[in-house]
């Protein structure tokens, strides 16, 4: 209570959490606005065109603001395109990749982290060659996998073909595991003090069980994390469904969109409202996992 | 004694078990959809294999591709320095600018998580979306870029339909003639390095305001105190401690540009004139349009060389930095 006043005052000064300030306040307001409306722009052109009339969306010079409100370009967008199913598929799609990866990224994690076992040297080298190995080097083997075994090809050797052209399959099995994924759990499970499992065993816990009800329960941000990256990567994916799919059956919403493109040809308002929501429930997720996505992206690199 | 380590041995042996057990789904699925097409790649490009497998060529599809004087090679070879050229006009932009805006955006203002949550959002949007809603942007006619060209006098420009490269057309609007050789990238290549760059941005930033949180406030303080001036700060504390993140940002931004296929796809498809056909445009082509798997395959091949020796010269210089993920 009685601690000098001017004490706080010097400690506080050099303690201040910030770089040195560039000349003014007002300037680096004026640069951020700047970048910021460039960065933000196409979001609104998007959205202010999505809600013009045909004639308002094509004309020369854009109206920065609709002349008047048309919410039904939405409604017409919608019907031109079995939108319904393409958003029914990606979630099942992305939902259905997002369980599987964190099943398994968990259990190999888990090992890696915690248990003790011939090779695992080995092992953790061939993750880390998985994690190098770009998308770009798997193409077309998997697609070649994907496709039918044409007659008189042996099905299974050398390159056993799944028959999976044009299923949900082909874009939810190739995304069941992830070596990125394994190491950034195993990085969480690595932090898990020693006590806690010492403890478990003395209470005659198991691994799974000490999985179950210690190592995941306290590792919910982590997991969150990794099913947000992994939940982003399946709903953004186009190349690999454009590839392995061809009908309206199984298409995720980007290549949709794709096709949408081709159909809706100069009627840039209703591309827009497709366009709107196409992203609307991404960029949601980003509003409400902000902190978790920004974590992840910081934590580990990746670019997406 | 014994006893006791017959029982440890029994417990190694079961801890082994499960270990394998929890290891077995993630390397099921690893070993069939990565490990094995990584071979799978190689395999296939050793065949012709028009979409279905045929005579073993050897490396003939690589000899095709790299060396024949045909216009296979010329297709591989243009398309490479088309990536080359992409990397050179998106990559230090990418690092400049978030480099900028990182840093004021680092200082303690008003707002600061607004900006930053704008920043973010083109990272995290879909490139199928963001780049229909860029084509539309930059539309010659309906686009707002072209209507605030136009009022400082610049207009008819045609973006993504637009094969001439950007110093020729410079050189022609001040009536110079520019040489074939220094033609400079089309201007639609340069249209998707814009994407890019505003795709991209968000992340680049997210990476340097981890560095900067990182460079201890007492070397600022030191400096101040022998009179360093704005730019010594940024220039001697601020730069060299920022290195790793700017190193890490221009490996990450060149495997991106090196592997950048939708934003393409969707601004371009190749075009105009093949002036934006990366490698990656140019294997999806091959094999994908043209059924040329074989050859296809040993495109990939080679592009996955590429990536994997910027891959390991980041690990090297970065020390694996896996081990903080």
């Amino acid at each position: 209570m009685n601690t000098p006043q001017v004490l706080p005052r010097v400690i506080a000064r050099p303690l201040r959490p910030r770089i040195p300030p560039i000349s003014s306040t007002l300037f680096k307001h004026l640069v951020l606005i700047l970048v910021g409306t460039i960065v933000a722009y196409p979001f609104y052109f998007m959205v202010s065109t999505s809600l013009k009339e045909f004639f308002e969306a094509t004309a020369t010079p854009p109206t920065l603001f609709p002349t008047s409100l048309h919410f039904e370009n939405y409604v017409e967008a919608w019907t031109r395109q079995p939108w319904g199913r393409f958003f029914a598929n990606t979630f099942f799609i992305a939902g259905a990749s997002v369980a599987g990866e964190i099943v398994t990224a968990v259990l190999a994690a888990y090992a890696f982290a915690q248990m003790n076992f011939r090779g695992k040297n080995v092992l953790f080298a061939l993750f880390l060659a998985t994690y190098m190995m770009p998308a770009e080097a798997t193409l077309i083997p998997n697609f070649v996998m994907m496709s039918k075994a044409p007659p008189g090809v042996n099905p299974f050797f050398p390159i056993p073909r799944l028959n999976l052209y044009d299923t949900y399959g082909a874009q939810i099995l190739p995304f069941l595991a992830s070596a990125f994924s394994v190491f950034l759990l195993r990085q969480q499970f690595l932090a898990i003090p020693r006590e806690l499992r010492d403890a478990a065993v003395i209470d005659g816990a198991g691994h799974l069980r000490f999985l179950w009800s210690v190592v995941l329960p306290i590792s919910i941000p982590a997991l969150v994390t990794v099913a947000i990256l992994s939940f982003y990567a399946s709903w953004n994916s186009f190349q690999w469904p454009f590839i392995v799919t061809s009908s309206e059956a199984v298409r995720p919403v980007q290549v949709g969109l794709n096709a949408f493109r081709a159909e809706a040809g100069s009627q840039y308002h209703l591309l827009m409202a497709a366009a709107s929501f196409v992203v609307a429930p991404i960029i949601l997720l980003y509003l409400v996992g902000q902190r978790f996505l920004v974590q992840g992206v910081a934590r580990t690199g990746i670019r997406g | 004694m014994n006893e006791r380590a017959a029982a440890r041995r029994r417990r190694g042996l079961i801890e082994n078990a499960q270990a394998y057990l929890f290891l077995v789904p993630a390397i099921a699925f690893l070993g069939l959809f990565k490990i094995l097409p990584a071979l799978y790649a190689v395999y296939i490009s050793l065949f012709r294999w028009d979409i279905v497998q045929g005579a073993f060529r050897g490396l003939d599809n690589y000899f095709d591709i790299l060396w024949q004087n045909s216009t296979r090679s010329q297709a591989w070879w243009q398309s490479l320095s088309t990536t080359v050229t992409y990397a050179l006009i998106t990559v230090p932009f990418e690092i400049a600018i978030a480099l900028v805006v990182a840093y004021v955006l680092f200082q303690k203002l008003r707002g600061r998580d607004i900006y930053r949550t704008i920043y973010y959002v083109p990272y995290v949007t879909s490139t199928v979306a963001a780049a229909t809603v860029f084509s539309y942007v930059f539309h010659p006619q309906y686009g707002i870029v072209n209507t605030l060209l136009g009022s400082i006098g610049i207009t008819g420009l045609r973006w993504f339909q637009e094969p001439d490269g950007v110093f020729q057309m410079i050189g022609s609007a001040l009536g110079v003639a520019v040489p074939e050789w220094a033609a400079g990238p089309s201007l639609a290549l340069v249209g998707v390095a814009i994407f890019s760059i505003w795709h991209f941005l968000g992340f680049q930033i997210l990476i340097f305001l981890g560095g900067l949180g990182n460079i201890p406030l007492e070397y600022y303080e030191a400096a101040k105190l022998d009179g360093a001036n704005q730019w010594q700060l940024f220039r001697r504390i601020t730069l060299p401690l920022l290195s790793p993140q700017i190193f890490f940002v221009f490996t990450i931004a060149t495997i991106g540009v090196l592997r950048a296929f939708n934003e393409i796809f969707i601004l371009t498809n190749g075009g105009p004139l093949d002036t934006t056909r990366t490698v990656t445009l140019l294997i999806f082509k091959t094999f994908f349009q043209q059924g040329q798997i074989g050859l296809g395959s040993a495109m990939g091949v080679l592009l996955t060389l590429v990536i994997l020796a910027f891959t390991l010269f980041q690990f090297r210089i970065l020390g694996r930095r896996v081990e903080y993920g």
